[in-house]
């Protein structure tokens, strides 16, 4: 089962939460969509690593075949092209490798070429097959990385867990097209509801099953909860505000791996996630 | 000579825009005739790449300058293939500017900032 991993802001305790369900589970993939700061594999430190470059296609044109009809350039909805002094000029940043251009042109004057956005890293940490999309610093869209690293058979691991990027863009939606079942993970603030509810209105758009971690807990009220409580929203679990968690977490130490308390704690949520998506699977598949 | 500048309103009491690939109308100005015509910019609305698109509307317009406050640098490097030179506006008064270039007190512009292509809602 792919089970995504969402907040609507980054440091609410996402990456904690997949790295540890990751951990606690037999045998499981871990796979960081964060691409643009993928924290997972600091707590894993996986080994036997195997590096892949990630490009995409970018189009060049040939100025001796151009004729400057224009024709690329009224189809780019991105606007990557430009077209001076009888020069096509393409802004690689801005070109989404749709494709469309080369194949549109009368002239066949334009071609593609390999450019290098990134990389996805493979390795092993005990029970978990880790895999970490890197994008390179000043690229625009990491979703063909992700697209790449979702692209797995998860069938031989009962589990995939997939940390998602935060925010609720196209980046987050590309995350959690295939995921089997959505954990929401809020923080007990005000302002933490109002980036729950982003993550929360992007499962209901993409009809996916979901539930919520709420994280960072103290006693008293919590507005997170409050909200699930007014939503209907299924409470998967809580986990405390604790100041060994937090010294856990910053020194990158993986909780389930560190301690008998901490495992039995995320087993215990991971069995009730477990529940959750095979019951959404039976009544929804 | 022909000059164009991005303003908000297509009126002679309009300001300079803050913006260039988004802004509303380019103004392009004849320095000989003193004409003024107001044109739209169709990429103010683009998704992305408005610059770009901004740009290449000014390219091909065959103005030899560029009077703004700021320009991304996608939407410069057109501007610059195109052979035209890009001023920094003093204010956002268009009679100033235009008086300022015609006496040769306007600076290029140096700060050419790196473009804010956000992908979605990034
Ligand atoms: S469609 Fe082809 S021929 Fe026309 S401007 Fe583009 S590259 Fe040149
Ligand atoms: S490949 Fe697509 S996005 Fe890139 S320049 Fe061509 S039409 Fe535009």
């Amino acid at each position: 089962m792919k089970i995504a991993v969402l907040s609507g802001k980054g440091g609410t305790g996402k990456t904690m939460l997949s790295v540890n369900l990751a951990a606690a589970a037999k045998k499981s993939n871990y796979i960081d969509c964060d691409v643009e700061e993928p924290n997972g594999h600091l707590f894993f430190q996986p080994k036997e690593l195997v590096m892949e470059g990630i490009s995409v296609k970018i189009p060049y044109a040939d100025d001796n075949l151009c004729n400057g009809c224009r024709k690329c350039m009224d189809f780019c909805r991105f606007n990557a092209l430009a077209y001076v002094k009888d020069k096509l000029i393409v802004f690689e940043e801005v070109c989404h490798s749709c494709g469309g251009c080369s194949l549109l042109c009368p002239e066949r004057a334009i071609f593609e070429k390999d450019r290098l956005i990134g990389q996805v890293q493979r390795g092993i940490s005990d029970n978990v097959t880790v895999i970490t999309g890197i994008l390179n610093t000043g690229e625009v869209s990491g979703i063909p990385i992700i697209k790449n690293i979702l692209n797995i058979d998860g069938a031989e691991k009962d589990y995939t867990f997939i940390d998602c990027p935060p925010g609720s863009s196209c980046i987050v939606m590309e995350s959690i097209k295939d995921a089997d079942y959505c954990i929401l993970v809020a923080e007990p603030t005000l302002f933490g509801v109002h980036n729950f509810n982003m993550v929360y209105e992007l499962v209901r758009l993409f009809n996916k099953p979901y539930g919520a971690v709420l994280n960072k807990c103290l006693e008293g009220e919590n507005p997170s909860e409050v909200f699930c409580r007014e939503k209907g929203i299924k409470i998967l679990g809580r986990i405390p505000f604790d100041k060994e968690i937090g010294t856990l977490n910053s020194n990158a130490l993986i909780l389930a791996r560190q301690n008998k308390k901490y495992k039995d704690m995320f087993s215990a949520l991971l069995q009730i996630v477990t529940e959750e998506v095979r019951h959404e699977t039976v009544t929804n598949p | 000579m022909r000059i164009a500048i991005p303003v908000d309103e297509k009126s002679l009491e309009t300001s300079v825009c803050v913006s260039f690939g988004r802004a509303s109308y380019f103004l392009i100005y004849d320095t000989d005739s003193r004409e003024k015509v107001f044109v739209d910019n169709s990429a103010a609305y683009s998704q992305g790449g408005a610059g770009i698109k901004a740009a290449q509307y000014i390219a091909d317009s065959g103005v030899s300058a560029l009077l703004t406050p700021r320009c991304g640098e996608n939407a410069a490097e057109v501007i610059e293939a195109a052979k035209i030179k890009i001023y920094k506006t003093i204010n956002d008064s268009i009679s100033d500017n235009i008086n300022a270039f015609n006496e040769g007190k306007l600076a290029m512009l140096k700060e050419i900032h790196a473009g804010f292509h956000g992908h979605g809602g990034k």
